[in-house]
């Protein structure tokens, strides 16, 4: 035993399942992440549940759990449990959930002609169809010849949808983006006292023309929109019916006709979806493209800013500044910073930042702007800032345990050969020190890429009318306000209004985002291995 | 040149490859390579030198003319100063913080503490070689080329010759030519110490310091850092602190035994070694303390 104790097997063992713990705890999580968040994009059944009265109800089976609150000493297994059916069709029945104990259900079946409905608005919609109507009336009737006849259908008209959108974010986008900056040159011309002359004049004309091909614009859209056409008159398994437009049909697709093969192809669409689309039905359907893009865009900006400070700022604690009481106080300052919550960098943010800088500049450059503030406001650019002030004692201590690492004899050798203290440090220090820098890099980053709170009051939104990054001059847009996936997370878990039909896409969104992460952070040890490898120390 | 065609002889196997059957030719060809310039000229002079590191003395009145072409070596046990001499005659002390130098210092003619001079231009003409082994984590073309494009060498050509005839000097180029753009970390421990020291004399100084060169090698790339020494002092004047006085004899033209800061006594190797005046060398030499 005392020999035991003497070798630290303890320590050992103790060290080994502290460590198997933290990751378990780590892939436990990943798991349930990585199950919920993939799961919501697989096609599920639809079942039609005939229940003891007689009623039927037709949904998927989302959740199973043992009923709350039941006599324990109950005997009967099946009485312990109930399911959560989605039964979609909130404008028919109020809400899209309902909970159902399997004792009431009689039996299931799943009808092969069972149709899903993905609506542009109130939700999904399952059903059968009665009848497919086109622009001179009824096309086809009853479920088998109405698939087809709606399939048609919808080829054509998600192509007018496509002509509309396009005409509308592209062409109207467009004239609009000109007609606002006429607006603004006109005002400016008004500020500075010129209230005609031949420049007001040209801006004017300029103005009309604008204004008839805005309104040449808006007429072919109005007409491509009466040219729609087309609906579907569905019944609920209940035998409600009810007429569905198709524009208003994003997807309909039969779930229990799916083989292996359509099963993966939806799964795919559906991804493809989520991932380059943008959101619909405030957020809790579509994809969450602008937020991927903006928390991207936050994070690389952030990383523009907060590696050249913290750099800029290690070398010279750690190579310029004499080292002493004073030095070691900034050093211990620096840790602590990494310590402040981060509300109060958002809070630091917006009170300095947003408010007193971004309120200058908008008195002294966007003056035709105001009292609309344009820097005066959050913004990609303030977010970003605010979180690099964040990172950035990450980066200052990564940096400067590098810059201790360099060999002294390093430095010695680029001085002996005559060689400037800057020369030795921008040719022989700062290179060897770029691992270190990446490291801290990768570290700020990971932070920075899960902030939410600062950002909440720095710029981010629960939905951005446009992306920070366009086809307009100056195309990079740092003032505009941006969607980020840490905030859709919170926003679709707790601010939702179908809380239910939102939840997994909180798994699906902090999915996303663990896996912008690991690329960020692969990215970044990808080239940190490089730079490793190219500048080993391990010379003897 | 021919003591690149000697090695040229047994160069191509390289790192640690290279054989015992080398390790004998050291003394025997390059003692032939010596010979005898009329009146050596003064390289280095210091006169009542003193230097102290915050409140701690750390040399005192330390006085002594070093040669052109010669070798000289400081030897003495640890601590003794031999290093903070050393590094006196290229300012390294400047970057240790609180030191400070009195009495003169004059390499070629340069006074070394004058507050006006240009260290970098100073340290141009006095090259140095580390104990510790340090070349940069760069490619071997780029060790070399270092110091040149600090000084403002810029074309290439330029810098090529002076990388080929850098390395040809110590002896290196045949080990390494095929792989110049390769990390100078991949040389063995001997290899990299030759290629400091190629990357000092590639910006072509009067005076080499090396600071204990070889107290982190084997015997076989200490044979051949030595015999690099004697060639090179054909065109250097070389100082070398030791703690090895079998090196010291075997290739220091002159010899200084410093002692708890003081210089006790400078003389001819020969000399130093055989009739020592003074007791405390007798008793260093022949290892009766220190």
């Amino acid at each position: 035993m005392r020999k035991i104790w003497k070798r630290g097997d303890f320590f050992i063992w103790f060290a080994g399942a502290t460590l198997a713990i933290s990751l378990i705890m780590v892939s436990a999580l990943m798991a349930v992440i990585f199950y919920n968040g993939l799961r919501f994009f697989w096609p599920k059944d639809i079942v039609q549940f005939a229940l003891q009265d007689g009623k039927t109800v037709l949904g998927q089976n989302w959740e199973r759990e043992k009923i709350p609150g039941l006599d324990p000493a109950s005997k009967s297994e099946k009485r312990r449990y109930r399911i959560k059916i989605k039964q979609a069709n909130r404008d028919v029945y109020g809400a899209d959930f309902v909970w159902m104990d399997e004792d009431r259900i009689a039996s299931e079946e799943r009808p092969g002609d069972a149709i899903v409905f993905e609506r542009y608005e109130w939700g999904d919609f399952y059903g059968f169809i009665r009848e497919v109507k086109g622009k001179g009336g009824r096309v086809a009737e009853g479920p088998d010849a109405g698939w087809p006849a709606l399939q048609e259908a919808l080829a054509e008209i998600s192509a007018v949808l496509e002509d509309i959108r396009r005409l509308e974010k592209d062409d109207v986008g467009a004239v609009n983006y000109y007609m606002e900056q006429n607006r603004l040159q006109l005002k400016k011309l008004r500020l500075k006292g010129v209230e005609s002359g031949p420049e007001v004049d040209a801006l004017r004309g300029e103005a009309e023309k604008l204004r008839a091909e805005y309104d040449g614009k808006a007429a072919s859209i109005q007409k491509l929109k009466d040219s729609l056409w087309g609906s579907v008159l569905v019944s609920t398994a209940g035998g409600e019916q009810k007429e569905i437009p198709v524009p208003q049909i994003a997807r309909a697709y039969k779930p229990n006709g799916f083989g292996w093969f359509g099963k993966t192809g939806f799964f795919l669409a559906k991804v493809r979806e989520f991932v380059f689309d943008d959101p619909r039905e405030s957020n809790t359907e579509g994809g969450v493209f602008p937020a991927i893009f903006g928390t991207v865009m936050m994070v690389l900006l952030m990383s523009l800013f907060a590696t050249p400070l913290g750099v800029l700022a290690a070398f010279y604690l750690r190579e310029y500044a004499k080292q002493g009481a004073f030095v070691s106080l900034v050093r211990i300052a620096v840790n602590n910073l990494a310590g402040v919550p981060s509300i109060v960098f958002g809070v630091f943010g917006l009170g300095f930042f947003i408010y007193f800088i971004g309120g200058g500049i908008d008195r002294l450059f966007y003056s035709e702007l105001l009292p609309t503030p344009t820097f005066g406001t959050g913004g990609i650019f303030w977010a970003s800032l605010t979180l690099a002030f964040l990172t950035v004692p990450v980066v200052i201590v990564a940096t400067e345990e590098g810059l201790a690492a360099v060999p002294r004899g390093m430095r010695e050798a680029s001085l002996a050969l005559g060689a400037t203290q800057f020369e030795t440090m921008w040719r022989v220090v700062l290179p060897a020190v770029m691992p270190s820098i990446l490291t801290g890099l990768i570290l700020a980053m990971a932070r920075a890429v899960g902030e939410v709170a600062p950002l909440m009051i720095t710029g981010v939104v629960k939905l951005a009318p446009s992306l920070p990054l366009d086809g307009f001059w100056p195309f990079v847009h740092l003032e505009r306000k941006f969607m980020h996936l840490g905030f859709h997370i919170y926003d679709v878990g707790f601010q939702s209004p179908n809380v239910d039909a939102a939840r997994p896409m909180v798994f699906t969104t902090t999915l996303l985002l663990i896996l912008i992460v690991l690329m960020l952070n692969f990215a970044a040890i990808l080239l940190r291995t490089r730079l490793r490898k190219k500048l080993s120390f391990s010379g003897l | 040149m021919f003591e690149t065609n000697k090695l040229k002889l047994f160069a191509p196997p390289m790192d640690n490859k290279m054989g015992l059957e080398n390790a004998g030719d050291v003394s025997g060809p390059v003692k032939e390579e010596k010979r005898q310039e009329p009146l050596p000229s003064l390289a280095i002079e210091i006169k009542n030198l003193a230097f102290y590191y915050g409140a701690n003395i750390a040399l005192k009145n330390i006085s002594m003319s070093i040669l052109r072409n010669r070798i000289t070596a400081f030897i003495g046990p640890s601590g003794c100063g031999k290093s903070t001499l050393l590094r006196c005659l290229n300012r390294m002390n400047d970057l240790v913080d609180e030191a400070r130098m009195e009495g003169l210092v004059r390499v070629g003619g340069i006074d070394t503490n004058d507050p006006k001079l240009d260290i970098s231009s100073l340290r141009k003409r006095v090259g140095m070689v580390f104990q510790k082994v340090n070349p940069f984590p760069k490619t071997i073309y780029e060790n070399v080329a270092y110091g040149p494009r600090i000084h403002g060498m810029k074309s290439s050509p330029e810098l090529d010759r002076t990388v080929e005839r850098s390395l040809k000097d110590v002896a290196l180029w045949d080990e390494v030519k095929d792989r110049l753009h390769e990390s100078a970390l991949r040389l063995s421990g001997g290899q990299q110490q030759r290629l400091c020291i190629a990357r000092a004399i590639a910006v072509e100084p009067s005076v080499l310091l090396m600071d204990e060169p070889c107290s982190a090698l084997d015997p076989i790339a200490t044979a051949k850092i030595e015999e690099l020494m004697v060639t090179l002092k054909k065109n250097y004047t070389i100082v070398i602190v030791t703690h090895n006085m079998q090196q010291a004899a075997r290739v220091a033209d002159f010899t200084g035994f410093l002692l708890l800061g003081e210089l006790v006594e400078f003389g001819p190797t020969e000399r130093i070694f055989t009739k020592p005046r003074k007791q405390k060398t007798e008793d260093y030499i022949t290892g009766r303390f220190g």
